[in-house]
């Protein structure tokens, strides 16, 4: 009898679930899969595009690329001006982004942390363009004083050896331009990170007395230090992938040593620039150049991820 | 190194709302002094201003006078910080930080203020700090281990250690059991009945048979309706506090009629 009853009450069981939500589930389960493969898919067949299309410029003769010594030459120099444009931008950017972002979050009375916050989003939603406009046109002849003064004292240093551009259109210029445009990256990231920290462990560092410096080190970096560094990850992305304002700003030209002389050339401007008149192998070359460019920054990210594993243990997600 | 508080006539505010009205206290030094009372009393406020902590709430502000062994905390010219390094704090929910080892974590307030400290003297300092703590032997072979992979009793352990191992006056304890299971609980209730030997102990707690187990002298307070003050009503040795109080409503409360 009791044998019966239970069977009963656990088909009931079994039939409810059938009928209820299991149809709903497998539906989501199944669209989510599908969001998941589209990206995993996009991701695969630009690189593959790029791949394909940059094939012609690897297969090619030395003489035949632009230069006339292969594309490793070609495209070695520009690298290097992308890399070097890049780490201007972020050296700038990080510590007052996050010093921005600290006064925003635990130094500034409420009523002037939120109109600070809005206009920090602000500079996010200007258009690059604009950024080069201005940077082309206003800071660069602003920077040439500032440049000749540079070379006169230390011009001993390699990047600031003279003659310095009478324009101003050089490549620490476009460093000061990217890490303005990057400044909101890292900034809003930071803050939204540094707000989250638990008060709890506010109060305890305080609670020992510590001054309120001493507990920003104490618990809001350490816990906040993982969204930092992706917060300058995903900002050197952008400031390694930025065209339009390097285009403009930048007068370009050859490697050369100096930040305050006219050369050196980024990735994405070679190709924005070149790209209208390219066809045939010269459009194999630049198309070359951005899977170069890919490459580059997918690095960056996987170094973001192994930095931000190492922390995991003394995070405070367990 | 262990000092008495007397409270005179303290007034605590958030904002314009008057939370605790007028309290005056006598706190002997190497005892267990418990606070008890309904929820929103304001007997966790009260503790909040023995060390300044409730500064931390915007909006927060008290009147009055805060006497450690006759020194006034709110007089002029008095740091916060310093205050709360002579008076520790272990809190509701153990917070330890959870990017510090174990041992980093008893030392995070001897390193406060850049001051040096050789790897002798921090070696001996966690130690004593742990024993003190009666955590030592469960944690000794994993000192380098981040503070919040030990359980939750362990963790609060580790707080009193490191609130102990800046050698304060007075340690505060805000519902210190609350996020605790009854085993933990009885270690920290040993604990604090061995801390009175050499600190002074306030303890808030929401549990009346801790209250009777722990301490040697109880607050009662109690708060008219919401929105009105919390006021201290009640203030005597712990024994008479639950067997004969001399007040109507202290009876009610420990006597469970209501709260």
């Amino acid at each position: 009898m009791s044998t019966t009853l239970t069977t009963q009450e656990s088909s009931a069981l079994a039939e409810d679930a059938a009928a209820g939500g299991r149809a709903g589930d497998s539906v989501f389960a199944g669209f989510s899969l599908g969001a998941g493969i589209l990206i995993l898919a996009s991701l695969a067949a630009v690189a593959l595009f790029l791949f394909l299309e940059a094939l012609p410029t690897f297969q090619a003769s030395a003489e035949e690329i632009t230069g006339g010594a292969g594309f490793w030459s070609y495209i070695w120099p520009m690298v290097i001006g992308t890399v070097i444009a890049a780490l201007i931008a972020i050296v700038i950017a990080t510590p007052i982004g996050v010093l921005v972002a600290l006064y925003i979050s635990h130094y500034a009375p409420p009523r002037i942390a939120k109109p600070v916050g809005y206009v920090i989003d602000l500079l996010a939603a200007i258009p690059s363009v604009i950024y080069g406009a201005w940077g082309t046109t206003v800071l660069a002849a602003a920077l040439v004083p500032f440049y000749a003064w540079l070379t006169a004292n230390l011009g001993f240093i390699p990047l600031f050896s003279g003659p310095a551009s009478q324009t101003g259109k050089t490549m620490l210029t476009v460093g000061i331009v990217l890490a303005i445009m990057i400044l909101p990256i890292i900034t809003a990231m930071s803050r939204e990170i540094f707000i989250q920290t638990p008060k709890l462990h506010e109060e305890a560092a305080l609670a020992l007395g510590a001054t309120r410096w001493e507990m920003i080190r104490m618990t809001v970096l350490p816990f906040a230090r993982p969204g930092i560094i992706s917060s300058v990850m995903l900002a050197l992305g952008r400031a390694l992938g930025e065209t339009m304002a390097v285009a403009l700003v930048l007068s370009g030209g050859p490697l050369t040593a100096s930040l305050v002389q006219s050369g050196n050339q980024t990735i994405a401007a070679e190709i924005a620039l070149n790209f209208p008149e390219a066809y045939g192998l010269r459009l194999s070359e630049l198309i070359a150049a951005g899977l170069i460019l890919f490459l580059i920054t997918l690095v960056v990210n996987m170094i973001a991820r192994a930095i931000i594993a190492r922390y995991k243990e003394f995070s405070g997600a367990n | 190194m262990s000092k008495r508080i007397d409270v005179e006539n303290l007034n605590v505010y958030y904002g314009d709302f008057l939370a605790v009205e007028d309290v005056s206290m006598g706190i002997d030094a190497r005892s267990v002094t418990a606070f008890i009372g309904p929820s929103g009393c304001g007997k966790s406020t009260l503790l909040r201003t023995l060390n300044r902590m409730h500064e931390v709430i915007p909006g927060a502000r008290a009147e009055g006078k805060v006497l450690l062994d006759g020194e006034n905390l709110y007089g002029p010219g008095v740091d916060p910080v310093l205050v709360r390094s002579m008076i520790g704090m272990v809190f509701q929910r153990p917070n330890p930080f959870p990017t510090m080892s174990i041992r980093d974590n008893v030392l995070a307030g001897v390193k406060l203020n850049s001051k040096r400290i050789s790897r002798s003297d921090a070696d001996d300092l966690v130690e004593g700090s742990l024993q003190g703590a009666n955590l030592w032997n469960e944690v000794k072979d994993r000192l380098d281990k981040p503070g919040s992979g030990l359980s939750g009793g362990q963790q609060q352990r580790l707080c009193i250690a490191r609130a102990i191992a800046v050698k304060p006056e007075v340690i505060l304890m805000d519902e210190p059991c609350s996020a605790l299971d009854p085993i933990s609980t009885l270690a920290i209730e040993d604990l604090i009945s061995e801390l009175k030997e050499e600190y002074t102990v306030v303890i808030v707690t929401h549990n009346m048979q801790q209250a009777s187990r722990v301490s040697d002298r109880t607050a009662f307070f109690n708060i008219q309706g919401t929105g009105k003050p919390g006021k201290l009503i009640e203030y005597g040795p712990t024994a008479e506090i639950f067997s004969n109080p001399t007040e109507k409503q202290t009876e009610d409360y420990v006597s469970g009629r209501f709260g």
